[in-house]
């Protein structure tokens, strides 16, 4: 089996995150992590290799960024990925979550992965969405927020968190899987793997390499447009209900919710 | 000059940073109360490779430089002193000695555990008369039938008495002849005259060779500090470290180096602290607002800052000297000295912001304080710390 872990390089969960007014885009400047949610996708293919139900011959990791996501990558094979792929390119910049999936899609093409893991979410975009629209374009199936994966007879059988308790779903393979952080604790790189990450292979790709249409990409070849960016609207101030009969307070409670519908 | 850190030290020092929050920051509190020893997380620091960060590969080593190893101790020094003392005192003190001067048998004997954390190394210099004065060691030990007869005591030994103890590297007399080593800390009157000063490893378990009973301590209390006895303890003749009478001159350039590793220990204290006391500032309300708005403890957060951006470029200098073969004697002293002063006066300043909480010890501020001031005094007081600069700067 070959597992590609998509991966992504975000500001670091310290970092104060604001969006540039200018570009109407994260500001990405300061201290970046690789995507914690990635990791959990990281850690779900090393257990699958160390499990026995099936052989893993590679764990590929893949991104798409800057110069600067090559560390996200370092962490991801610091991680256990056997190599990686970094697609760079400035044609790329400003693409939304279609013409990243899009993107990613075509460098995953030529790896041929039986399996496609990655983090439901990224910790800067939060869209959720990444994993569906690659499996769109690579005509994969495609779950979400799974987070127990079993490996039976070719066959992957997933738990998936839903609204309201858990879906267990088969899915065949080659499939598209984002895994929620619920999935699995992931380990820390040792030091000597920390060391060793820069031995591994780390193939570089630019748009054309793999086939990628610049109409496609980049701010353009996006099919969303930021308008306008505003905060949430304040809270309004809460009400505070003092509790000296607490029966009565009870009912003042209900009788609130009541009048607002929430029960 | 480049203040840009590596690939690989920038994920070193997030892995050490997010391990120390996510496991040594929850166990700290009880760790300290109980004053029981982190088996555990030696186990996990191990097994992540943090025991032997500067050590060879060929033994399990790290194979990482001293900056490295300096960022692993900032991290966890942040967030615990006992656990970071550990390892400091294990890789710096106890490990460095025999990578450093072991032969060939004696780093396989012992190197391999020591990197994988399964065995502590103790380092055995400070004796009931020989603190600063380190020179003035009273153990002795003879040859007598291809062994070494160890006869004497040492005290505040880290790492000597714990269920993984394997070794304590002491130094002993071994004969009247020094090698001809005037050292500025052999100066006083209890270390005059010429005498051979050899480093032995002695296996904890040996017959004769008794580590006391901990300390009661004012802060490390998570680390093991005992005083260690030696009473016709034979060891065989092989156990020599390094060159007969070539003991003293070698613990001194371990010193040398284990400030590096202090000083990390203080700007990582310090920077815990400030943490702390900026999160507490932000969340603490007085006068109807949060008082990290009082200019008051605006200018106390302000200057612990700067100081603290300071004394971590000293520290890293210090290291890079190091790592760049260069001499960092001055640097090193300079580093220990300043780190040491502001780790104190850091932690009471966060202690202060924290009010009457500070003084309580569920807030970590607290035990920062009683960590801090060791700082000051462990592997060479600030006063010799003065005594190398003054010394380094022709005085």
């Amino acid at each position: 089996m070959k597992i590609c872990c998509l991966v992504k390089e975000v500001p670091d969960a310290a970092v104060q995150k604001r969006i540039d007014p200018a570009t109407k885009r994260l500001d990405r400047s300061g201290e970046k992590n690789l995507n914690p949610f990635d990791t959990h996708g990281i850690e779900a293919a090393m257990q699958i290799r160390e499990g026995d139900a099936v052989q893993v011959d590679e764990i590929i990791a893949v991104t798409m960024g800057p110069e600067s996501a090559v560390r996200a990558l370092h962490k991801a094979v610091a991680l256990g990925a056997d190599r990686s792929v970094h697609l760079t390119d400035a044609a790329l910049e400003g693409c939304d979550v279609c013409a990243t999936g899009y993107a990613l899609a075509k460098v995953l093409e030529p790896e041929q992965p039986d399996l496609v893991l990655l983090g439901q979410q990224s910790d800067d975009g939060e869209c959720y969405t990444i994993g569906a629209v690659v499996a769109d374009h690579l005509k994969m199936p495609s779950l979400t927020q799974v987070i127990k994966i079993e490996v039976e007879d070719g066959k992957l059988v997933c738990e998936r968190q839903a609204e309201y308790g858990y879906d267990t779903v088969e899915v065949d393979l080659p499939a598209v899987i984002s895994v929620g952080d619920a999935i699995n604790e992931p380990r820390y790189p040792s030091l000597k793997a920390i060391m060793g990450a820069k031995k591994k292979p780390l193939d570089t790709k630019a748009t054309g390499e793999v086939g990628i249409e610049a109409d496609q990409v980049g701010e353009s070849g996006s099919k969303t447009q930021v308008l306008e960016i505003n905060p949430p609207p304040t809270k309004e101030a809460g009400e505070v209900f003092e509790d000296e009969d607490t029966n009565e307070t009870v009912s003042r409670i209900v009788a609130w919710m009541d009048e607002r519908k929430l029960l | 000059m480049n203040f840009e850190l590596s690939d690989e030290q920038r994920l070193l020092r997030a892995t050490v940073r997010e391990f120390a929050r996510a496991e040594v920051a929850p166990v700290a509190e009880e760790l300290d109360r109980t004053k029981a020893f982190p088996y555990e997380l030696v186990a996990k620091m191990g097994k992540l490779g943090l025991m032997g960060i500067p050590f060879g590969e060929e033994y399990g080593g790290g194979g990482a430089d001293t900056l490295a190893y300096a960022l692993c101790v900032e991290e966890l020094a942040r967030v615990d002193s006992s656990v970071c003392i550990t390892l400091a005192a294990h890789t710096s003190l106890g490990t460095m000695p025999i990578h450093l001067w072991g032969t060939n048998e004696q780093k396989a004997e012992w190197l391999p555990a020591l990197c994988a954390g399964e065995r502590l190394a103790a380092f055995g210099l400070t004796e009931p008369e020989a603190g600063s004065d380190a020179g003035a060691t009273r153990t002795r030990a003879r040859l007598d039938g291809g062994e070494w007869v160890i006869d004497g005591a040492k005290q505040f030994i880290t790492n000597s008495g714990t269920e993984i103890s394997g070794c304590v590297t002491i130094t002993a007399v071994t004969g009247e002849d020094d090698g001809g080593v005037p050292t500025a800390a052999r100066r006083g009157p209890a270390s005059q005259g010429r005498r051979e000063i050899s480093n032995i490893i002695v296996p904890n378990g040996t017959p004769g060779y008794e580590p006391g009973e901990p300390y009661r301590k004012m802060g490390w209390n998570a680390s093991d500090t005992r005083p260690l006895s030696f009473d016709g303890c034979r060891v065989p003749e092989s156990n020599l470290l390094g060159r007969r009478g070539e003991g003293f001159k070698n613990f001194l350039h371990i010193l040398d180096g284990g400030r590096i590793g202090v000083a990390a220990m203080g700007v990582g204290l310090a920077q815990g602290a400030l943490d702390e006391a900026i999160s507490y500032a932000k969340e603490r309300r007085a006068f109807g607002q949060p008082i990290s708005k009082f200019q008051a403890i605006q200018a106390k957060i302000a200057d612990i800052s700067a100081q603290i951006e300071a004394a971590r470029l000293l520290t890293y200098r210090a290291a890079l000297e190091k790592d760049r073969g260069e001499s960092f004697t001055l640097t090193a002293a300079q580093a220990k000295l300043v780190t040491g002063r502001l780790a104190v006066r850091a932690t009471e300043e966060a202690v202060q912001i924290h009010g009457g909480y500070g003084y309580i010890e569920e807030y970590p501020v607290c035990r920062f304080y009683r960590d801090a001031k060791i700082l000051t005094i462990g592997e060479g007081t600030d006063e010799v710390q003065q005594m190398v600069i003054a010394r380094q700067l022709g005085c």
